[in-house]
Parts: C-alpha cells; structure tokens; sequence
C-alpha cells in the first residue's frame, strides 16, 4: 500500500521546497518519536546522563579525584545526610575516603561515555572500511576479511576484549599501563566489535553496488573510488548508525564489565565499573549507596541508550514497518 | 560462430556499432569446497554465446526475447559493465572490444559518446542526491572545465528538455513519480550529448499511460539529436513502435534479424513466429492465442543443438544435432534455422 | 460516500449480466487508510458483481486501487487500512462483517487466491503434493489416500506433466509457469465459487503466459467458478475477460462488456488509455499520451477525479463527482453520458 501511494505522486507542489528544519519537523521519525512515550523518557534521560558527563566540573560539588577537596573525616556519611563534621551534605552518601559518591558518578560516567563512545567510533571506522572492501572488491579479501570476522565471533566479545586487552598491555612497559589504560580500553572494545559493522556494511554494499545507479556511474567510468565514496558508502550508512547506536550502550556495559573485573580503569581514574567494583567491598558492611547508586546510573544509562538505538532501528528499518 | 560476419547494411547510413561473435559466459559454478565434497563440476552460463549485429546511425535496433535470452547482457557488453568473453566491438572505427578494463581519459574518449538508460527508475538515480547532483554527475566527469554556474543552466535545459521544470534540480528522487524518475534518468544520459544510448527496458516498470509519453519523449529525442538507440525489451509492441530493425534472441543467440515491418509480416524463424503469436493483443479480444509449448530451459543447461529444437514444432535430427548459423536471406533478413536454410519452412 | 445525496443508484453496475445471483456483490465498498495527515481514501464507493463462471477483469494503473479491491474482498489490507463503508456479498451472504474468524475458513475454501508471485503462494520445505494434500484436507472431509489421489487428478488437470513423479518434488524444483500452475491448482483444491486472480502472469514470459492464461479460463469456466481478475495489462483482459472494470484514483470509472471497453470505450480516461497502447497492427509516428499523471491520494480532485486531465472537462466535472452512467453497452462515470444533460465532448479526437 505504502508504495503504491508513493508511487504516483503525480507531480511535486509548485512552492519551493520547505527549509530543511521543517522538513525534518515534519518527518516520520519525529512523529514516531512524539507517540513514544517510552522513546521520549530514554531522550531525556540519556540527555540528561550526558550532559551531566559533560558539565560534570560544573556541576559537581566536589572533584573527587582531587584530594585536597576530600575529607577523610567525612567517609561513609549515608545519602541525604549533612555531614557532623564539615556541614557538607552529601546527596548520594560519601565513601571511604570521604569521595561525595554523586560527584564521582558524574565524573565516572564521563570516562564510561568517552571510552563507550570511542570504541564505537574505531569498530565503526575499522568495520565500515573492511565490509566496504570485502563487498565491493568481493573475490579473496572478502573471502578473508568474512571468516575472520567469523572466527572472531565464535568467541564472546568480553572474551575477545579481555583477550585483547591483554596482549596490548602485555606488549607496553609497566609504567605506562595507567597513562594509557582508557586508550587500551578503547582499542580492545573497539576491535572486539567491528564484526557486526563489516557485515551490515557489506551485505549492504553488496546490494547497492548491483543497483542501476552505480552501474549507470559505471557506464560514465568514474573511477571506482569515486563510485565507492561518492555512490556507495553514503548509502550504506544508515544501518551503521543504528548499530552504532545499540553498539554505544554494548561498549558501556563492555567497559564496566572490564573495569568491574580489575582490568579496565584504575581507582585512580574511575569509570562506573570501577565504581562498582569499589563498592562492592562495602555491600555488606552496610554502607549500600556507594554500590547501589553508580550501579543504578549504569543500567540507566545503558537502558536509555539501548531504548534509542531499538526505536531508531525500527524508524530506519523500511522492512520492520 | 567463430568466423567474424558482418551484416549487410542498407543502402544509407554508416555503421555506428558493429558487434561480431559477442559472447559472455559466466561462472556459475558452486564454492571450491562445495564442488569437492559434493562432487559437482564447474558450470558456466553462456549468457550471451555468439551474437553479431551492427547498428547504423540513427536507427533503432531492438533485441527482444523472453527472460534469459540474453538480452540484457549484451546492452551490458556494449556499454562496458561486463567484459567480453570473445568476441569483438567496433564503435565508429574503434575497437572497444576492452572497454569494461579500461580506465582514465583513454575510456572516458569513448564513454561519453554513449550512455544508457535503466529499467527501474527507483534503483537508478542514487536516492541521496539531488536531481541536479544527478543529472551533473557526467557534466562534472567529463567536462571538468565547465563552471558550476554554466552546469546548473545545462542542468536546467536537460530537465525542461525531458518536460520537467529547471526548479526540479533542487529536488530529490523519492518526490517524483515512476514516469518522472524515468524522465531524469534520460535527462541524465543526455547529459553529455551522446551519440548512442542503449536502452534496457525503459519502460517496462511503468504504467501504459505513462509507457506512452516516455517512448513519444524518446522518439522525440531521437529526432532532433539524430541519436542511435539499441532498445531492449520483452514487449513485442513496444518494439514495433520504436525499432526500425529487430533482433529476436533465444538462450543467448540470434534466432533472427530483420527490418521491423518485414519481421511482422512475415517472421522466419519458428521461435519468432511464436512470439508474435503468443503476444496478448486488443485486436484479439475473445481470441485464442496460438498455444505454444514448453518455456525457456535453464540457459545453464541449453539444449544441444538448436536450443529452440524441443519446443520447436518442426525440429529433426539435425537440429537436436548442429548448432544453425545465421544466413542471410534474399529479402535481407538473417535467419538461424536449419529448417529455412534447407527451405523445408517457408 | 457519493457527491449526490440520493442513495437511489442511476443504473445497476451489474447490467450486461442477466443471471440470478451474482457470486461476488460488492455495493458502494469504500477503504480507509488512516494516515497522521489526513484520512487517505483508496477505494471510493465501487460498486460490481461477479456472476458465476465469468471473468472479470479490473484494470488500472499502479495506485488506482486494482488490488486493494481483491485484497478488501479477502481482507489482506495492509494495515492501517480498512473498510469504511459498503457491503460484499459472496452467493448472497454478507461477508464484510463477519468476524476473522468466521472469515478465515471462507478463503481457500470459497475464495481462491491467486498471486503474482507462485513463490510466496507456495511454502518452500513442503513439496507440493502435501501442501495440496494439506489444503483439500483442510476444506473437505478426505482420507490423506483420498487426498492424494485427488491433488494427482488437480495436477494432471493444469498440465503438469507426468503428475505422479512431480508430487514429491519442492516448489523451487519447478520452473516460473509449473509453479504457477501449481498455485491454481491449490486455489482450485477445494472447488471454490470465486478465483480472485492478482496479476497472475505478470511474472511470467509471454509464450507462457498464455498457456496461464488459457488453463485458468478452462478450468474456472469447466467448474462454474466466477473469477476477478487483476492486471495492468490490456492484453491479457482482452483475451480472457468477459466483461471489464476500469478504476481510476480509487474509483469505478467504467465497466462494460470486454467487446464494448475495448473497441468503444466510454470514459475519456479509458479511451486514453486504450490509444496509449502500443498497438501490432499497425504503426503511428506517435503514440497518443495522456498528459500528466494520476492523482496521489493525498491529492484526489473534487468532482470528477480525472477532470484535470479530460480533454473534454467541463464546470461542473470540477464540482459534482459523476455516478455510474449507462453508455452504449457499458457504463462510466462521466458526464458525457448524462442521460438528462450530456455534456458535449470536445472536437479533439483520440484516434488509434
């Protein structure tokens, strides 16, 4: 029915095109957005996780990884509580070292993102280039680019992070390792990840390489460079953001796990893994909130931007609707 | 078939494009470790096996024939999407024989004399760009030298030649109908001021009414930029209506070529009587169509000999046996079958 | 529903067929498709019957609503669409009501389908004798021999050669034509009254699509079973319809004897479109083109929707939709054929 509608559009209005801000005001991803209740509250919610990563000095009340603005005194004051001692109050509670447990989240989830958003962005890169390759060249590269990524996905990615993981660390001296753990970090998720994205995009690239448009730039004789940058890749992109997308809250939780696990961040930088991992030794001594809060903003966080990633995928998805 | 033929041309017009003993095959064969352990052997797909025509300038040529003919792989040859098997392609005194290999300046000489219009006008302008972006794209190749300003004007002159306003430019595909993507796809090959345009199905995605004003639009075309066209389709009326010659292929050979009004009159061969009998028509309302048996074998499987033999109603031993040739006939029609050459049908 | 208040119909769109009881009855049937922009209407008040062992055919272009009719009959709308108004009959019965599940066992068993694409007509992983087996156990009280023995006769009767080694074999071991006449053997299975065919031979070669074409007729005519046939294509109503149903944005804008629609045709859009054919007999410098395009939905003109593009569009083809009109042996929706006041038509000729 849809296309059939579509199809006879007999002529298109006389006035010029609309601007392209109420184009997009107007279009089906708006609207969907508007009817989702759920979509809208994951918006706001990953909005405002983000915005408090990114403004974190700002709004933070202390930095926690300053120590002269911590209070060793002030250790393990609980949620809500104004501190006996220094009248400081504490929204989320404190921890062992008197580190407001709300500043640290905020400055946790800056890294978490940064790490999260990155490893996204080199499994992209890396995917989309090699699915580009190994369906447009098709022959032996794409023969060994596939199984590859077909043996790499016989092992869980966590496997395959902390394999990663572990053989960059193996291969740096000692004394680097916490300079240049977030960079580590990045490269092991992002390498664990770029499967999926070399196969979307190749599968793609397959199917609009055979499309009329690209044999009609054939028939011209762009060079295939051209055709492939020009042509084909802006064309493949749009499943690559959607998993980009889902990939972001993937590579979030992938980071925690890793930092959760001893390996990630150090307690000196800490992400919300580290953060659990901390709190994790107070879950039964009583002090509950240094666990339970940076607990609770990670699956917020991974929950919201998973939310985002399902509902654009079916607004993108032409076969999903 | 290997010996190199040429087609006796009509008193007018020189040869723009020569094809001899064109041939396309294509390995179809399964994956290495399929074909070992399932012990299969390699296959090939002779898409094209033999073909030879030429095309004079200003006429039309139309190849017709039923879905694996073949037809479209030869409009694919010509314009250098695939590589040649064997065979030779001679454009205005040229050898092109090698054109789908060749890169850079030397292959762009030659492609911009021609272009090529496709049969699904939703897959055929890149769904991205603008119409405009679209149209300019062989401008931008091929005349680097033109200034933006001077191709946005031809942008605009191509688009009111093809009846849409020079506003259009502006525009994407998705906001225009079948009939009128249709349109900016030959705004697009007009582009260049080509010589040639080989034409695969142009019109078999759209609607009658629409079929109408796109065919009007390119006889008009032809007409005032006295362009060659090889025209492609399945439709035995189209084709009358557009070509002045016709070739009629099957399991990727020539059955038969003819001047259009001859081929309708009176067809030679067996298998393009058929297709003229089978072809549905108004005139024939309550009519019985002559019933023709069988369908078109797997093309990776032909049948030896004359691949028409086992629906052929008049097939002998020496059709399930040689392959026939072309020969040219007296009223300038070529004909492969055994059973016109030995004058056993008329 | 209609631009005139009346319900009372000028003429009865059945006329031309003198049988008792039509098959399929459809009244004033209208279908929705709620949209965030507007309401779009893709059927507009259609009025047909069917009676039985005839062929109707329905023409139009993409989007003029020849599907969507056969999918409301059957009620395969893609959603959100839906019916909004009117009523179908089948032998009588009133079938747009009922509930889904009082529809389901209606198809197959009284209405038979038949797609443009066998493939997805057909299941893949069973071979097409259990499928056969599956559908006329399904709609008639058979043992599996019983069954068996019968899908061979159904086999046999589309011409499939030698049935017996062909029952086990799967659907993508057939060739386009085969498959297709497997699905008619399958929408035969359970002897339904009506065929509802949706461009049924458009995937398929001309030298096969008459042999289609010739066995569906021989087959329906040979049971009495009515069939509405759906196709683009000219040519193939020509030859196998009986009488013919024009649509155009959504509407019934002639219907007709086969005889009459082709070779006289009544609606300025049909004559157009009859003269933008290609034709084999002879051969015209140009061919005759309706100028511009079919109206989105969205965009559906008052009055007569065809009035932009009439060369003989008058005041009031602006402002009062026209109903069915009888017209010669047929009848249109055009105010030419105004039986109180017939508009005069315009010197312009549509010649062939």
């Amino acid at each position: 029915m849809s296309r059939d509608v579509k199809s006879t559009v007999e002529s298109p209005p006389a006035s010029p095109p609309p601007g392209r801000l109420r184009t997009f005001l107007d279009s089906d991803i708006v609207y969907s957005w508007q009817r989702q209740p759920v979509v809208i509250a994951a918006t706001l919610v990953t909005l405002a996780m983000f915005a408090g990563a990114l403004f974190a000095p700002w709004i933070a009340p202390q930095n926690p990884f300053d120590p002269g603005q911590l209070d060793l005194i002030d250790a393990f004051t609980p949620p809500l509580t104004r501190s006996e001692f220094t009248g400081t109050f504490y929204l989320l509670g404190s921890d062992s070292q008197g580190r407001d447990v709300f500043s640290a989240i905020l400055y946790g989830s800056r890294i978490s993102l940064l790490v999260g958003f990155a490893a996204v962005l080199f499994a992209l890169v890396l995917g989309t280039a090699l699915g580009l390759l190994a369906g447009f060249r098709g022959g032996w590269r794409d023969a060994l680019i596939m199984r590859v990524a077909d043996v790499q996905l016989t092992f869980p990615s966590i496997l395959m992070a902390l394999l990663i993981f572990g053989v960059i660390r193996g291969l740096l001296p000692r004394s680097m390792h916490a300079e240049v753990a977030i960079i580590v970090l990045i490269v092991a998720i992002g390498l664990s990840d770029w499967v999926q994205y070399a196969r979307a995009v190749r599968g793609a690239t397959m199917v609009e390489k055979h499309k009329e448009y690209v044999q009609a730039a054939r028939v011209i004789g762009l060079p295939d460079g051209r055709i492939l940058f020009q042509h084909i890749l802006p064309n493949v992109l749009r499943p690559v953001l959607v998993i980009g997308t889902i990939g972001l809250a993937l590579a979030i939780i992938a980071e925690a796990t890793l930092s959760f696990l001893g390996v990630g961040m150090p307690a000196t930088q800490p992400s919300l893994g580290t953060l659990i991992r901390v709190g994790q030794d107070y879950m039964f001594s009583g002090e509950w909130w240094i666990l339970l809060f940076p607990g609770v903003a990670l699956l917020v966080l991974a929950l919201s931007v998973n939310l985002l990633g399902d509902w654009l995928r079916d607004v993108l998805n032409p076969k999903l609707r | 078939m290997s010996e190199t033929r040429t087609i006796p041309t009509a008193a007018s017009g020189e040869v723009l494009l020569e094809a001899s003993d064109l041939a396309c095959h294509f390995d179809v064969s399964r994956p290495w470790l399929n074909r070992v352990l399932e012990r299969a052997e390699r296959l090939t797909l002779k898409a094209v096996d033999g073909v030879s025509f030429s095309i004079r300038r200003g006429e039309t040529l139309a190849l017709v024939g039923e879905s694996g003919c073949g037809k479209s792989t030869v409009a694919r040859l010509i314009v250098g999407l695939h590589g040649l098997t064997r065979g030779r392609l001679v454009f205005d005194g040229q050898d092109i024989s090698d054109l789908a290999g060749r890169t850079g300046r030397q292959a762009a000489a030659i492609r911009q004399r021609f272009q090529m219009i496709f049969q699904d006008p939703y897959a055929s302008l890149n769904p991205l760009w603008r119409v405009g972006t679209i149209i300019g794209e062989p401008l931008r190749f091929f005349r680097p030298e033109m200034s933006a300003v001077q191709r946005h004007r031809r942008v605009g002159e191509l688009l009111e030649q093809v009846g849409l306003s020079a506003a259009d430019a502006g525009r994407y595909p998705h906001e225009f109908s079948g009939g009128q993507r249709q349109r900016i796809s030959i705004a697009r090959a007009l582009a260049n001021e080509p010589e040639f345009m080989v034409c695969d199905e142009p019109t078999s995605a759209l609607d009658v009414s629409v079929q109408a004003q796109i065919l009007n639009l390119m006889r008009d075309l032809q007409q005032e930029y006295g362009l060659t066209y090889l025209f492609i389709s399945h439709d035995m009326a189209v084709v009358k209506h557009m070509a002045d010659r016709i070739a009629v292929m099957y399991l990727g050979r020539i059955a038969e070529i003819a001047a259009s009004d001859a081929l309708f009159a009176t067809p030679h061969h067996p298998y393009a009587k058929m297709l003229l009998a089978a072809v549905p028509s108004l005139e024939g309302v309550g009519r019985e169509r002559s019933m023709i048996q069988g369908e078109v074998p797997n093309p990776v499987h032909p049948p030896p000999g004359c691949a028409f033999h086992p629906r052929c109603p008049h097939a002998n031993e020496r059709c399930r046996r040689e392959v026939p040739q072309l020969i040219a006939r007296r009223d300038g029609s070529e004909v492969a079958c055994h059973g016109v050459e030995e004058g056993r049908l008329p | 529903m209609s631009s005139t208040p009346s319900s009372d119909r000028q003429a009865d769109p059945g006329t031309g067929v003198t049988t008792p009881e039509p098959v399929l009855s459809v009244r004033h049937l209208r279908v929705e498709f709620p949209t965030r922009h507007a309401t779009l209407v893709a059927l507009d008040d259609v009025s047909f019957d069917i009676a039985p062992g005839e062929v109707l055919g329905v023409v139009g272009e993409s989007g003029a609503g020849k599907s969507m009719t056969g999918n409301a009959v059957i009620r395969l709308l893609e959603p959100p669409g839906r019916i909004a108004g009117g009523e179908i009959r089948l032998a009588g019965r009133r079938i747009d009501d009922l509930a889904e599940d009082d529809f389901v066992p209606l198809r197959g068993r009284h209405i038979g389908m038949i797609f443009q694409d066998p493939l997805t007509s057909l299941n893949p992983l069973f071979s097409i004798g259990d499928q056969l087996v599956e559908t006329l156990r399904t709609h008639l009280p058979l043992s599996v021999a019983e069954a068996r023995e019968r899908a061979l006769a159904l086999l046999r009767e589309v011409g499939i050669p030698a049935p017996e080694t062909r029952l086990d074999s799967y659907p993508h071991q057939f060739s386009g034509g085969m498959r297709q006449r497997v699905v008619i053997a399958l929408a035969l299975a359970a002897e339904p009254e009506l065929i509802i065919a949706d461009e049924p031979t458009t995937a398929l070669d001309v030298s096969v699509q008459a042999q289609i074409l010739a066995l569906l007729k021989r087959v329906c005519a040979e049971r009495g079973a009515a069939v509405m046939l759906v196709t683009h294509d000219m040519g193939v109503i020509a030859e196998t319809a009986d009488r013919v149903a024009v649509m155009y944005a959504g509407r019934l804008i002639e219907i007709g004897p086969v005889n009459a629609v082709i070779r006289r045709p009544r609606h300025p859009y049909t004559e157009g479109l009859m003269a933008s054919i290609p034709a084999l007999a002879e051969r015209h410098a140009r061919l005759y083109q309706i100028e511009g395009a079919m109206p989105r939905l969205a965009a559906i003109p008052p009055g007569c929707a065809f009035h932009p593009r009439c060369p003989h569009a008058a005041e009031r083809c602006a402002h009062r939709r026209p109903e069915l009109m009888p017209a010669g042996a047929s009848l249109a929706a055009c105010w030419l054929h105004d039986p109180e006041d017939p508009l005069p038509r315009r010197a312009q000729e549509v010649a062939r």
